[in-house]
């Protein structure tokens, strides 16, 4: 099968110190209880790892996640593939959705037209479409700086972003947040955090509200999930710890989704991590902890059905680690001196775009031609977008002052435009004490 | 020189209770008294709101079976039970940021600080999470939630548990900062932070847990954002305070009533907004200010309180304004150094007559 990682016989050529996945054996699978794929929690709940490495030192970081049905499925013939035409066809537009957003942005960071800090996604986009795909509109998407294919995958229109990101009063967010700060009620879409860490007990709380919905305010039928999206650095954050604490221990219905792409600016994961399977720091806190190949999406879109399952369920968070790799530096103006060039290759010989093309065109799901129209339409949305921006106007100076508070004076007033306690009716109450 | 008065913060009712003025419009203020400690006062805000409102949730530690570590969520968890009243594990920033993104949502928490000091774990979210929201995002996400807890000096906690953050937060656009004084301040002002839709920095005062205090009470009492309350009219000189030192400021004015100087004391109430056309109306009739708080002086309060009076009635003061704050250092823990360290009674008492030439007793009168 095309994306299965045996292509890789030797691994790259990292420094000695690397504990990457083929280094140390895989051993703790937690969804494959042995019994059904649907397990239990109880069975989720291990403290030791378990013995029996069922893996293989040749496989660079198979997918250890996935369950013993869908192993099975993958050795018999083509007849049992994983996705539909439309699936595949639709994960392979929004994948080139990201990818032709992000260079288009690097386009006009360098033509002067977007500025400030910039934060592109190139390669990483098998975890966003992986996951994102699989949401309701209803579902919750957080995540950091890096977030514009999270925003435009979720449905944010593309021409909405690049006016955001150009700074117009057309954006998402009328030109007020920027690329770090991709907001979209609609969409939930909650941002968009500057800070590493700082988004993630925010999902939190958006997961703890599913929950309050459905408990205390008596919505049965409200089971949205909240997935948080942030990076390898993240991970030895503090506030990382502290939610994955309150999740597992309110059951909270929430997917932590590391995009582990082994550098934070500069800083190499290895360098800056004591134990760097970040997938094993769920379990010591009591929910799963998964690690899966980030550059194939169909791989992702496997674990990520268990994940988002669970917690739509109410059996509580998971963790998944996404082992991918940013193609570009870490932002626009990052001139990526110390990342090794034979390790960026190895990677872009994995691109996630290429892989799911072969899987398509291998299995006869559709034409070549047709994803050529594909990436074709997708130019022209982006190109569309970008005279969108282009030609949208600059928000207005009346606009400096605006929403600072929600009631517009901040002075405690109500929207008809008097003093809330002046009102007679809102001394009357309807407090029972 | 500093005195020996010290203060006994159990004794007394107010003083001016007589002379309240009719400045802010509150409807709901009937005249029947009642007397209720602040503690009292704020249990009973959290519960009236909580009751009418099934999004209001309190979340923070020891709130729920411990009764509130300052006994303030006394009976809610039995009333409201355990998922409306959270105790959370030692995790500030993180509860802080769960709370931020349940208000994206919609819901009303009330996340609880066992002191203001505490919040400082959690300060990324108060500021870049919560305050900054609703501008960010052009409208779209409005946080109502309510950030409460004791601030400021408690008597013999040392210097991490002693700090003011009243400007800290008030500098921040985005953010509304209460601070109230008296029980009914405590009620009005929580019913009505809870019921904002914008984030609110709540700052209570540890020591007045147990002061008693005469308040006209309605069931569903609220008072206005934004409104600074005069305590005491005055023709002389104007003292503003927040807090704690509105106590303070009121025995100054008795003893400075004995000495022929009227004072008018202003309860600030808002510290964000602040209500500059109170304190400006105030100086231009007294035309001399002592402004008092008990957080440092450097950027503090009375800071801004000072540039806002010169900016906009100059030409009326006849004097310096007076800034009486907390020493510029951390708190010490001994306990005559802690009481030199905080403003005393004889401080604001000083700074007055100073304001008004008459700290030398043979100078003619103002």
């Amino acid at each position: 099968m095309s994306f299965s990682a045996t292509k890789f016989a030797q691994p790259p050529p990292f420094s000695s110190t690397t504990t990457r996945s083929n280094e140390k054996p895989l051993s703790f699978d937690p969804f494959k209880t042995g019994t059904s794929f649907l397990g239990s929690t109880r069975k989720l709940r291990f403290n030791s790892l378990c013995e029996n490495a069922q893996f293989k030192p040749h496989h660079r970081s198979a997918v250890v996640a996935v369950s013993e049905l869908v192993k099975e499925k993958k050795l018999k013939s083509n007849a049992n593939l994983l996705i539909t035409k439309e699936e595949g066809l639709e994960l392979y537009e929004d994948m080139v959705l990201g990818r032709a957003f992000e260079d288009m942005c690097a386009q006009m960071y360098y033509r002067g037209k977007m500025f400030g800090f910039v934060h592109l996604y190139n390669g990483q986009e098998a975890v966003s479409t992986g996951f994102i795909k699989l949401l309701k509109k209803e579902d919750s998407v957080i995540s950091t700086y890096r977030d514009h294919v999270h925003a435009v995958s979720k449905g944010v229109p593309a021409r909405a972003v690049m006016s955001e990101l150009f700074g117009k009063a057309t954006g998402c967010c009328r030109g007020q947040g920027g690329s770090m700060h991709m907001f979209s009620k609609e969409h939930n879409v909650l941002g968009g955090f500057a800070f590493i860490g700082e988004g993630i007990p925010v999902a939190t709380g958006a997961a703890f509200t599913s929950k309050y919905r459905r408990e205390v305010l008596k919505e049965e039928d409200c089971d949205h999930v909240t997935l948080a999206f942030f990076g390898d650095g993240t991970c030895n954050n503090g506030q990382f710890f502290e939610c994955l604490n309150m999740a597992a221990l309110w059951k909270l219905p929430i997917v932590f989704v590391v995009e582990n792409n082994l550098w934070a600016i500069g800083m190499s994961h290895l360098r800056a991590t004591s134990d760097p399977e970040i997938w094993k720091k769920g379990p010591a806190f009591g929910l799963p902890g998964v690690h899966v190949d980030g550059m194939d999406v169909l791989k992702v879109r496997e674990v990520a059905k268990e994940a988002i399952g669970r917690a739509r369920r109410g059996e509580g968070p998971t963790l998944v680690e996404c082992e991918t790799y940013r193609f570009r530096g870490h932002s626009l103006a990052d001139p990526d001196e110390l990342r090794d060039p034979a390790e960026k290759a190895h990677y872009a010989g994995r691109d996630p775009i290429t892989a799911l093309k072969k899987y398509i065109i291998e299995n006869k799901l559709a034409s070549e031609q047709e994803l050529k129209t594909i990436e074709k339409t997708i130019d022209e949305v982006v190109e569309e977008a970008v005279e969108f921006a282009d030609a949208s106007p600059q928000p207005h100076r009346s606009q400096l002052l605006e929403n600072v508070f929600a009631d517009p004076k901040g002075f405690g007033i109500g929207p008809d435009g008097q003093y809330r306690c002046e009102d007679p009716k809102f001394t009357e109450g309807t407090a029972h004490v | 020189m500093w005195g020996t008065i010290r203060l006994n913060v159990c004794t007394g009712r107010s003083p001016a209770r007589g002379l309240l003025s009719g400045l802010s419009a509150f409807r709901g203020y009937s005249s029947s008294g009642k007397e209720m400690t602040v503690r009292d006062a704020l249990n009973s805000a959290l519960d009236e709101e909580m009751s009418a409102d099934p999004k209001v949730f309190l979340m923070g530690e020891e709130v729920g079976e411990y009764q509130g570590a300052y006994k303030i969520s006394k009976g809610l968890l039995e009333k409201y039970g355990p998922e409306r009243v959270i105790d959370t594990p030692i995790t500030e920033a993180g509860f802080t940021g769960i709370g931020v993104g349940a208000a994206y949502y919609g819901l009303k928490p009330v996340v609880e600080f066992m002191t203001f000091n505490f919040s400082m774990q959690a300060i990324d979210h108060i500021i870049n999470s919560a305050a900054k929201s609703n501008y960010m995002s052009a409208g779209q996400l409005s946080v109502p939630i309510v950030f409460r807890g004791p601030n400021g000096a408690a008597a013999g906690v040392g210097a991490q548990h002693s700090h003011c953050y009243a400007a800290w937060y008030a500098s921040c656009p985005g953010l509304k900062v209460l601070s109230p004084y008296s029980s009914e301040d405590a009620r009005g002002l929580l019913k009505a932070a809870i019921r904002d839709p914008d984030p609110v920095v709540f700052l209570e005062n540890e020591l007045f847990r147990s002061q008693f205090q005469q308040e006209a009470l309605d069931s569903s009492f609220c008072l206005p954002i934004g409104k600074a309350k005069i305590e005491r009219e005055g023709k002389d000189v104007t003292i503003t305070a927040f807090s704690k030192m509105v106590g303070y400021a009121l025995k100054a004015a008795e003893n400075l009533a004995k000495e022929g100087i009227s004072a008018e004391v202003i309860n600030l109430r808002s510290i964000r907004p602040l209500d500059r056309s109170t304190i400006n109306a105030s100086v231009r009739k007294t035309n001399r200010l002592v402004t008092v708080e008990e957080g440092f002086p450097q950027h503090g309060v009375g800071a801004e309180i000072c540039t806002s009076v010169i900016e906009d009635s100059f030409g009326y003061l006849d004097a310096p304004v007076e800034r009486i704050a907390g020493a510029d250092v951390p708190m010490p823990y001994a306990a005559n150094l802690e009481r030199l360290a905080v403003p005393q009674i004889e401080d604001i008492v000083r700074a007055a007559k100073r304001a008004c030439y008459r700290s030398v007793p043979l100078a003619a009168a103002a």
